[in-house]
């Protein structure tokens, strides 16, 4: 971490009033909700509520979609991202803008798109219905689809950016040194990406781990088979408060316990 | 010129495009156990000179042959990529791997080349002790200091058993005492290595010292070939007579006074003792034609050997005691009727004359 210098703290100051209020607001805009959530909470009956089967069940479907979406981002979002930095080819802007847009469209929008794309008659998963059985959306494969399809932008715009940012001259000396590209890429370049690697797998499972909007359109929400914690929150909301709270209470605890392991080893990139 | 080169040497014509105006054609031959210096400034082609050596750019015209093998030739459609190529690196800023400790950077070459674990750590070991930087194998090169780094980036480029060996700006990056002396580890080692030596710098005092032949590179071509000497008493380019425009002078330093063997120089440098060199630039030797007043500590009457016009300057090589290079402006010499052979009186104030503690090469 740079700091700005002695010099600058020489000059700097008293902070205007102004700023001072203006940044409390933007704090408290954060802060509220949970003060909020954590006023409506019943300690007493946390417990029972927390092992229900409902939120047992939410629980692991949220774990395992989660965690499985970020895999599969590794897996293919990590090349993407090498393609991205290093390939130059004709269209390259273009399927960069076709990579963060799931960032700015509204997750309904791409759930929508995966129905008509991937759907029983949609353009490919017609075709792969009729000729399999195999049917993506109302499973857990269309929960995992749809987070990946949300959150993997998350990894590939940091790796990417990591990649650009990587002095290439460290891979040209282990080249003069006898490596090949694989060796140059398992042994230099991702061990000197790694902070930022991390920090993207990171934010793209938290963002997985919350994804709400493309999953209940692609995958709807079927209790025990694509109700995820968050769905069930908003499930919860409608029927059984105190379930509501307790499980955005959880949702808030596991996020926060991530960032808190991962900070001091992981996430300097953040 | 286009027959293979000597078993061992380097033989090579580098031509090579880069973007619309800079064009590199540069012709090498380094015979095993020679030293050859690129000296030039920035900008020059030194950098795409070593990438095309090391194999990270492609020629587009010309060859590179390395103890008779062919790595590049593009008339034949021959490439061989850097990783197969046995040329050694010792990279501008050494370029260490930071996630690696010593021992794994080092390990790194013959481990990429199939070397099992064990036996590449081994080799590695030994190079750590060979270079004397014992104790500091499972560091990481951030804690290493300058001169640390360099034997690490020495051991590196070594360990792979290079048919030959790029130094690329190899003291660049280190402040002056520890530059003087990494000059003499260096120098040291690269007599210890057999094959061709490549050294690229912008620093005329390391291709002097370090180098057996230097190659003057300008804008992307060779404007002056030629040992040190050749190179400082006969510079044909402005560049070169710029950087050229020091004398240095080998001596031994006691109480303020440099014995060179032909000749005692005072300097203002009371406290320096033992083997040193001394830099005096060529401007700071002053011309006169009788004893100068105020009997300054360094005058002696020498000869004109060898006199050059460049302009609005003269450049004047003086005979014994002590050759050195002068310059002079263009009007001085003419107020001063300079000519070959003519008797003049030199001064050098002993504030002018820079002295380093010199460490000669061990043999």
């Amino acid at each position: 971490m740079t700091e700005s210098g002695q010099d600058g703290t020489a000059w700097r100051g008293r902070p205007p009033a102004v700023l001072v209020v203006l940044a409390a607001i933007g704090l408290g805009i954060f802060v509220l909700p949970f003060l909020g959530l954590l006023a409506r909470t019943p300690w007493g009956e946390l417990a029972s509520l927390l092992t229900g089967p409902l939120v047992v069940e939410a629980l692991r479907l949220s774990l395992i979609s989660s965690l499985a979406a970020t895999a599969i981002a590794l897996v293919v979002g990590v090349p993407l991202a090498w393609v991205l930095a290093r390939v130059a080819f004709p269209g390259r802007a273009l399927v960069r803008g076709l990579v963060v847009l799931p960032l700015v469209l509204p997750p309904v929008v791409g759930g929508a798109a995966l129905l008509f794309a991937l759907g029983r008659r949609g353009l490919i998963g017609g075709p792969v219905y009729d000729a399999t059985g195999l049917l993506l959306p109302f499973s857990i494969w269309g929960v995992i689809l749809a987070s990946t399809f949300v959150a993997m932008p998350f990894l590939v715009i940091t790796v990417e950016a990591a990649l650009r940012n990587l002095d290439a001259r460290y891979e040209a000396a282990a080249a003069t040194l006898g490596a090949g590209r694989w060796t140059i890429m398992r042994r230099v370049t991702l061990p000197m990406i790694a902070p930022s690697l991390a920090a993207g797998l990171v934010l793209t499972w938290a963002r997985a781990l919350g994804e709400f909007g493309a999953t209940i359109t692609f995958a709807g929400n079927l209790e025990g088979r694509t109700q995820t914690l968050p769905l069930a929150v908003f499930v919860a909301l409608e029927s059984d408060r105190d379930t509501a709270v307790a499980l955005s209470l959880l949702m808030v605890a596991v996020s926060l316990t991530v960032l808190i392991v991962l900070r001091d080893r992981w996430l300097r990139a953040l | 010129m286009n027959e293979p080169g000597e078993p061992g040497g380097l033989d090579a014509r580098l031509v090579l495009q880069r973007g619309t105006s800079f064009r590199l054609d540069l012709s090498l031959a380094i015979p095993p156990g020679r030293t050859v210096a690129l000296l030039g400034p920035n900008g020059a082609g030194k950098s795409t000179a070593v990438a095309a050596i090391a194999g990270l750019l492609r020629l587009e015209n010309g060859w590179i042959r390395l103890d008779g093998q062919t790595l590049d030739e593009p008339g034949v459609g021959r490439y061989v990529p850097p990783e197969a190529r046995r040329v050694g690196v010792v990279f501008q800023e050494y370029l260490l791997f930071g996630h690696l400790t010593v021992v794994e950077n080092i390990a790194f070459g013959p481990r990429s080349r199939g070397v099992p674990r064990d036996e590449a750590r081994a080799r590695a070991a030994e190079w750590i002790e060979r270079l004397g930087i014992d104790g500091n194998g499972e560091r990481k090169p951030t804690d290493l200091s300058g001169g640390q780094a360099q034997r690490v980036a020495l051991a590196r480029a070594l360990v792979t058993e290079p048919k030959l060996l790029l130094l690329d700006e190899p003291l660049a990056a280190l402040d002056v005492t520890t530059r003087v002396e990494l000059r003499r580890v260096l120098a040291e080692h690269l007599s210890a290595f057999t094959g061709p030596r490549l050294l690229i710098t912008h620093d005329p005092t390391e291709a002097f010292l370090l180098a057996d032949e230097i190659h003057v590179i300008e804008d992307g071509s060779v404007t002056q070939s030629g040992s040190a000497d050749e190179i400082r008493r006969r510079p044909r380019t402005p560049y070169v007579a710029d950087l050229s425009g020091s004398n240095l002078v080998i001596g031994t330093a006691a109480a303020g006074v440099v014995d060179t063997g032909t000749h005692r120089l005072h300097v203002a440098d009371h406290e320096i003792g033992g083997p040193v060199l001394a830099v005096i630039r060529a401007t700071a030797v002053a011309l006169h034609l009788q004893r100068p007043e105020g009997s300054p500590r360094n005058a002696w009457a020498t000869r004109i050997v060898r006199l050059e016009h460049l302009g609005d300057r003269a450049r004047l090589l003086t005979g014994d005691p002590l050759p050195l290079t002068a310059e002079v402006t263009e009007e001085s010499a003419t107020e001063l009727a300079l000519t070959v052979g003519a008797e003049v009186w030199i001064s050098i104030k002993a504030t002018e004359i820079a002295v380093e503690p010199y460490l000669p090469p061990i043999a």
